[in-house]
């Protein structure tokens, strides 16, 4: 019995990381490290306006003043600034106007992740928007959704031909000096995706953006802005995967939401970065700024993620919800593996009347990996009647791994109720023999109790991911019990 | 001889919070202050005690002191409490003893044997009191000088944090407070009850240091209570160190009942050996400012560190609670509830630290906070941490934070009860978890009556002596028949 | 002969528990064991499907003509046996019908089929949910959470229908059991009796053996077979309880 849990374990711990392949294709760069150079450099490279190359000198200088944050639970080696590269493009013609005029690797690139560019063959339904590197490759589907007054489209796009939404919006709920990496992604972001939907459109199909690491030493800094106008609705889904290299990579993204009065925007991720291999070597640091601000009365906003890659994480999907009676939710499972880091969670600011907030967060820790909730609820005194629920389960496979619970509750007025409740549980031998003992070998029974603790999430997310995420912890944890 | 200093804060916290001047003139004069009463502070002690003093001191230059910007101290500002002068005595002052001998905190039909310090300084007409079981009982500088060996195998030795600004500042300044020693095979039916002063007619800074050691399958039950007399500013440094041997036993119960000038800081440390149990109840029912720093290190196998609290804050008191229980050992079970009513802009602070270390398997811990709000301006911020990197454990934890339930308030005046009363019941009702802790039967009683009285709001308002507890009185129930609902 | 156990003796943390038991048993056959309390009863269910920390010091298990000793609890799952747990364990969020997919595909694979479409596994599953008259919406529910004693007995006779195996253990699955629940439970078995399987039932009390009626009733004690009989045997048992063994034992 024992020999062959090892042998699981072996099997599984050795599993190559599936989107490890590099894809060799000309690769425009800036020169490595970051001085204000670099960022007029970016600048130009996208023909940006005046404006926008203010707001990068202005976010550089705030960050050049800030110091990288130190109260995650994570050990963070030290980030070497002046070694990256942080503009990397691969080489195009001018404009796309048509999928044939895309270089052939790339699609075969996301061919192979899965991701068809071709509308011919389309994912059921979604329209995508892939990034490679620092630059948005193709957006399908755009037209169709122009029908519907939609606006869908890599973020350089949109500073080129909606300048008055991205100056309106952007950094709104993001201040570029809100944080350490949120202030150096604003001084060097390079692409990412931009969504609006105006009023009363339901968005008919999936949203998604797909992002994807390929060059050495680079950076990858995107930023996603949508707006929901009022009465309107998005679902859009996020997945990244990066090859597998032996130095360490980083990731600094912000994400923004706006929902005004009565809409809703779901946001859905399956962050699956390279993870690094089993001696922790190389992987992605993952730090990313997600926010989201119930604008309006009744708007609402759903964050779910599966978290299953990089080497370190730092995210927590937050929400503001200023509009009386909105609503925001957050379901997470994270799972971390050999010497995986990650500290994630939500926080949820409450300032408006009737505000709700849930957050359910499954975390999974196996091998040497650490994995930590954070979150902060504060309910203000004006947010009368306000409701938040938390529910933060840990499962931990194995003795040498961490699930740490840290969540802060600020309350600040008597009206309001605030519950939070976590545990702490291993899979027992117990369910493995009954499900041993029904046939089903040990792998498949931790895959499906697994996917059974985590299903509250799961059932959160669209069905095209949702697929896609059970494999993925079935995928990252058979055989983690010893 | 009346020796004492005026350790003015204000300025020297001003220049602290400039980040370019971190390390600042404070720091030095309170260098300064301890080498000058070198030979007054060391006066008892042995020469390894004077040694970990040094090295206190050492470590202390090289903290920071606490404010905002820690972690640990970010929703507990002691900027004001810190930016008033107060006086650092030396010696006791001679015409203290006085009050010690008229303040009484009787707790009707217990038995049990009282000692008073006044100002953080002993009042006993002896020494060391040697009990028929062998329990020694007297001031921590007495201590020094009987049971030297004693004291320095234990001084200092449970969790002591590198950089904890206060707890260093006990260790290099300290000079008296209680000690105990309960030999092996002790169980003692009496409880020993320590009662800590404030009469003031200044602002005063004190730093009592209390050690309490029980020996092999002993059991002590001990009340430790807080209390001042008048209105007058004072901030109090405490440091306890409590030891438990194999199989040994503690109720540890804390009272506190300080005026709204007053600052507690208040280190309660525990080493739990094998198979020893710690029941810790702190009540805590005014104070200007209260910080109650618990910390369980469980050193052996099958312990058992039950850590309870009940807070009743109105007007601006602030109530903090750090707890932090470090499971170093397997098969330990460890057990948090903290439950606080606020009013008024009165404000609390819950901070649970749960570490279970690698290889504490079977390790239990759980962890509970409920609060509730009866104002729009009185402020909770409740963390419960769970750090956990053992898997066969069961843990968990759970804060809520809301009002009184108002189905319930409904329910019990539709049965006739007054709005008021019906509060104050259900008030009482969620107290009574906590209280219910108490295995002291006549102590439980008696904290029973005084958080019914505290509840109706008659505590606060005596300025002679707090407590009213000179004169057992009557006791207190609700106008209602609890049996009719 | 279908099963046959020759001097078995079974250790739990160096604490032998079974103590040279001898049983042998051929296809179509339904066998009950009985004793009091704490004499083994449970170890030898374990110790037959392999559960881990259940040591085998001496003897063997022949299974088909096979020693089954040191198979996984999953390869002797898939060589046909099936044990009916005395405590069903909770397994949250996983439902049962996913969880029998899981199981009856990784049966199918050892057996060189093709896993069951969709539509064929619920089909099989309508089939067998009216042998065991189980309502629809519980194969919804995780596994066994939350379910009252009966309903977990009821699932374990359920899952028994339809992983189709040929030797079955049900350890203790009377105890807890009303009568209505335990006519449900027996008429499963009953109707899934058969010349090409057969049934080990695991028994403190006679009341089951009312339902299903056994061909050999066998008396453990203190980790052996001390006394075998016919159905009468289990009668006798109820009227005179154990004592009388120990008496006759230790004449």
């Amino acid at each position: 019995m024992k020999a062959g849990k090892d042998k699981i374990i072996d099997e599984v711990t050795q599993n190559d990381y599936k989107y490890g392949f590099v894809t060799d294709i000309e690769t425009e760069t800036a020169k490595k490290g970051l001085t204000e150079e670099t960022i007029r450099f970016i600048s130009k490279k996208k023909n940006e306006p005046e404006f926008m190359l203010e707001y990068r000198l202005k976010a550089y200088k705030k960050w050049l003043s800030m110091k990288m944050p130190e109260w995650a639970n994570l050990k963070i080696p030290e980030i070497e600034y002046q070694d990256i590269i942080f503009y990397a493009a691969p080489k195009k013609r001018e404009d796309l106007d048509s999928l044939d005029e895309v270089d052939p690797e790339l699609l075969n690139t996301f061919n192979k992740l899965g991701i068809s560019l071709d509308e011919q063959k389309k994912l059921a339904g979604v329209a995508v928007d892939a990034v490679m590197d620092s630059v948005s490759v193709k957006t399908t589907f755009s037209d169709t959704l122009a029908k519907h007054g939609i606006i869908f489209c890599s973020f350089s796009e949109a500073v080129k031909n909606h300048p008055e939404l991205i100056k309106k919006y952007m950094s709104s709920v993001v201040p570029s000096g809100d944080n350490y990496f949120a202030a150096l992604n604003s001084a060097v972001f390079s692409d990412g995706s931009f969504c609006y939907i105006p009023k009363g459109v339901r968005c008919p199909i999936e949203l998604s953006t797909y992002f994807r690491i390929n060059a050495a030493n680079t950076g990858q800094f995107e930023r996603t802005l949508i707006i929901a106008e009022e009465g309107s609705y998005v679902s859009y889904m996020e997945g990244c995967t990066a090859p597998q290299r032996d130095e360490n990579q980083l990731h600094a993204a912000i994400v923004e939401i706006v929902a005004h009065k009565d809409a809703e925007v779901k946001y859905s991720t399956v962050q699956n970065w390279y993870p690094g291999n089993k001696e922790g070597k190389g992987g992605i640091f993952n730090f990313v700024t997600k926010r989201g601000l119930c604008k309006g009365e009744n708007s609402k906003i759903s964050w779910t993620q599966v978290e299953t890659g990089s080497a370190i994480t730092w995210k927590y999907p937050s929400c503001i919800l200023k509009g009386d009676n909105s609503n925001c939710e957050f379901y997470s499972v994270a799972v971390t593996n050999n010497f995986q880091q990650a500290d994630t969670g939500s926080k949820m600011i409450h300032l408006g009347r009737n505000t709700k907030s849930t957050i359910i967060s499954k975390g999974i820790s196996a091998g040497k990996s650490n994995n930590s909730y954070r979150g902060l609820v504060k309910i203000a005194k004006k947010a009368e009647n306000s409701r938040n629920f938390s529910q933060c389960d840990s499962l931990l496979m194995g003795d040498r791994c961490g699930a740490n619970t840290f969540p802060y509750i600020e309350a600040r007025n008597k009206s309001s109720i605030i519950e939070h409740e976590a545990t702490t549980s291993k899979i027992s031998e117990d369910q493995l023999f009954y499900c041993n003992q029904r046939g089903i070998s040990t792998e498949s029974a931790i895959g499906l109790i697994v996917n059974g603790y985590a299903k509250e999430v799961l059932k959160k997310l669209p069905m095209e991911f949702a697929v896609e995420a059970q494999k993925l912890l079935q995928v990252t944890l058979e055989g983690s019990v010893g | 001889m009346l020796n004492y200093y005026i350790v003015d804060m204000e300025k020297k916290f001003l220049k602290l919070n400039d980040k370019f001047n971190k390390q600042t003139s404070l720091f030095n004069d309170l260098i300064n202050l301890f080498e000058e009463n070198k030979n007054q502070i060391f006066k008892n002690d042995t020469k390894k005690i004077s040694e970990v003093r040094k090295q206190a001191l050492e470590k202390f230059s090289k903290s920071e002191l606490p404010t905002l910007k820690h972690e640990k101290w970010r929703d507990t500002d002691l900027s004001k409490t810190l930016s008033k002068n107060y006086k650092y005595y030396f010696d006791a002052e001679e015409n203290n003893s006085e009050i010690g001998k008229t303040f009484k905190c009787v707790v009707p039909q217990l038995d049990s044997l009282s000692f008073t310090f006044v100002n953080g300084w002993n009042t006993f007409e002896s020494e060391l009191i040697t009990l028929e079981d062998g329990i020694i009982i007297g001031s921590f500088s007495d201590a020094m000088k009987k049971f030297p060996e004693i004291v320095e195998q234990h001084f200092a030795k449970t969790f002591q944090p590198e950089k904890d600004f206060f707890s260093l500042l006990n260790t290099s300044y300290a000079q008296d407070g209680f000690f105990i020693y309960v030999p092996d095979n002790v169980n003692s039916q009496k409880s020993i009850q320590i009662v800590n002063i404030i009469n003031n007619d200044e602002n005063i800074f004190l730093q009592p240091r209390n050690l309490v050691i029980i020996g092999k399958n002993s059991k002590l039950s001990l009340i430790h209570c807080h209390d001042s007399v008048n209105q007058k500013n004072s901030f109090t440094n405490s440091v306890t160190e409590i030891f438990l041997n194999e199989n040994s036993n503690i109720d540890y119960y804390k009272l506190q009942n300080l005026n709204n000038q007053s600052t507690l800081l208040n280190h309660t440390n525990f080493y739990q050996n094998t198979n020893s149990n710690i029941s810790s109840n702190s009540i805590s029912l005014n104070g200007g400012l209260i910080r109650n720093e618990t910390c369980v290190e469980i050193e052996g196998e099958g312990c058992a560190a039950n850590v309870y609290g009940l807070f009743l804050m109105d007007d601006k008191q602030h109530i903090d609670n750090h707890i932090f229980i470090d499971h170093k050992k397997s098969n330990c079970v460890s057990n948090e509830l903290f439950k606080g009513i606020l009013d008024d802009n009165a404000s609390a602070v819950f901070n649970g630290h749960v570490l279970v270390r690698q290889d504490s398997q079977k390790t239990e811990a759980f962890q509970s906070n409920k609060n509730i709000l009866l104002t729009d301006t009185a402020k909770i911020n409740t963390k419960p941490f769970l750090e956990i990197y053992a898997d066969d454990v069961k843990c968990s934890h759970g804060a809520t934070v809301g009002q009184l339930d108002n189905e319930a308030l409904f329910y019990l005046r539709s049965r006739g009860i007054s709005e008021n009363n019906a509060r104050m019941l259900l008030m009482y009702a969620f107290a009574a978890e906590v209280i219910n802790k108490i295995s002291i039967e006549p102590l439980k009683n008696r904290i029973d009556d005084m958080v019914k009285k505290r509840l109706r709001g008659e505590l606060s308002v005596c300025d002679q002596c707090v407590l009213h507890c000179g004169t057992p009185e009557k006791e207190i129930d609700f106008e209602i028949d609890l049996s009719k609902i | 002969m279908l099963l046959n156990i020759k001097n078995l003796h079974v250790s739990i943390n160096n604490k032998e528990i079974i103590k040279g038991l001898n049983l042998g048993i051929n296809y179509g056959e339904v066998h009950a064991i009985m004793g009091p309390n704490g004499t083994g009863k449970s170890t030898l269910a374990a110790a037959i499907s392999g559960k881990p920390g259940y040591e085998v010091t001496k003897g063997e298990i022949v299974y088909k003509g096979i020693n089954i000793l040191g198979m996984s609890p999953e390869e002797i799952s898939w060589e046909g046996i099936f044990l009916g747990f005395q405590y069903p364990v909770e397994i949250p969020g996983v439902s049962i019908t996913n969880f029998l997919r899981a199981a009856l595909n990784e049966h199918r694979e050892h057996q060189g089929l093709k896993p069951l479409t969709g539509s064929e596994f619920l089909s099989k599953l309508n089939e067998k949910k009216k042998l065991v008259e189980i309502q629809s919406k519980l194969t919804n529910r995780s596994v066994n959470e939350g379910f009252s004693g009966g309903e977990k007995k009821k699932n374990e006779i359920f899952q028994m229908a339809m992983l189709d195996p040929t030797l079955s253990i049900l350890d203790e699955t009377d105890s807890g059991l009303d009568i209505d629940a335990l006519r449900i439970v027996a008429n499963g078995v009953n109707t899934l009796r058969s010349e090409v399987n057969a049934f080990l039932l695991i028994t403190h009390y006679q009341r089951l053996l009312d339902y299903i009626i056994p061909d050999f009733v066998h008396v453990l004690y203190d980790g052996k077979i001390v006394k075998s009989g016919g159905k009468e045997l289990a009668l006798f048992l109820e009227k005179k309880g154990y004592n009388w063994i120990k008496e006759e034992l230790i004449d």
